[in-house]
């Protein structure tokens, strides 16, 4: 089997197991969360549309075309819990595919199939790259929270992503002092830039919603790349096998 | 040229082959992984971002 196939088919099993699992983990942890936020974020809208119309902007970047044509949303209920089953797969196969890669190229370079606990390493680099990193300046948001427009947050995020995954490689795969300094100073620098945040910020979501949805999404992160990463290991490992064997 | 010869180079050489190919393979998947990954979490599409709403407040992506 090609080493493509080989990691689309480990990404595909993976990702379709683990975005189960988080699916069921979110219904528990994340979604109520939301969907309690959904009512502050609902109330705030009605009253600002009946006062003041600028202040609209701030609590929802989409508050435009909400006064407009209203874009399709899933209802709630089934139909919004299988699209975010859907999204959960895409999500999972996605960084099982990122994932996948790097344990193929790892195992191109020491001749040795991956073992699920070397995944487990690697799921868990997931998740201080793509969660707690990018999460230390733009913490995870509820619905109904004012926030800096999405472009920036976006463009931030996609920076601390790539700077902590640098550094973490420099730190890991190099091995030498001035390469773990400059892998440090890499994870460091996004935070010294700072993430974009609103000067002030109103919201009649309660402070301890929001708390006890950081702490969900962490968790349930956590569960998400631990699993998704001992899983496509071990998927690849299998997958992979016959070109191993030509290998010797 | 003898049988053991030509098994001699196939062994020297597929691996070499292997190594540029696994190279170029990796790369792809982990670029697909990618664009699937911006396409669920951070399309600006009303539609897309509305379907995959509860998975990008979940995932702590960017979200409005």
């Amino acid at each position: 089997m090609s080493t493509f196939r080989a990691i689309v088919f480990s990404s595909v099993v993976a990702g379709f197991i683990v975005g189960l699992v988080v699916t069921a983990a979110q219904q528990f942890g994340t979604v109520p969360l939301i969907l309690k936020a959904e009512v502050y974020e609902k109330a705030a809208e009605h009253r600002h549309d009946a006062a003041i119309a600028p202040r609209v902007i701030l609590v929802h970047d989409h508050a435009e075309q909400d006064h407009g044509a209203q874009a399709w949303e899933p209802r709630d209920g089934l139909e919004r819990n299988l699209y975010t089953a859907g999204a959960n797969i895409l999500t999972a196969i996605g960084f099982a595919l990122l994932l996948g890669g790097f344990l193929s190229l790892r195992s191109g370079a020491t001749g040795e199939r991956p073992s699920w606990h070397q995944g487990l390493m690697w799921g868990l680099a997931g998740f201080a790259v793509f969660t707690i990193a990018p999460g230390l300046g733009l913490p995870p948001e509820l619905p109904g929270v004012p926030v800096a427009p999405l472009l920036s947050r976006q463009i931030w995020w996609v920076i601390a992503v790539s700077a902590t995954a640098a550094g973490l490689g420099l730190i890991v795969f190099r091995r030498s002092m001035p390469a773990a300094i400059a892998g440090v100073v890499l994870i460091m620098l996004p935070h010294l830039i700072g993430a974009p945040e609103l000067e002030h910020i109103e919201t009649n979501v309660p402070s301890s919603l929001s708390h006890q949805f950081v702490v969900a999404v962490t968790v349930t992160s956590l569960i998400f790349w631990s699993l998704l990463g001992s899983l496509t290991s071990a998927a690849f490992a299998w997958f992979d096998r016959p070109a191993s064997a030509v290998r010797g | 040229m003898s049988q053991a010869q030509i098994t001699e180079s196939q062994v020297t050489h597929l691996p070499v082959a292997g190594q540029v190919g696994r190279l170029a393979q990796s790369l792809m998947a982990m670029t697909l992984g990618l664009f699937i990954v911006g396409v669920v979490g951070f399309s600006h599409i009303d539609v897309i971002h509305n379907a995959a709403h509860d998975v990008r407040h979940s995932n702590a992506f960017p979200c409005h």
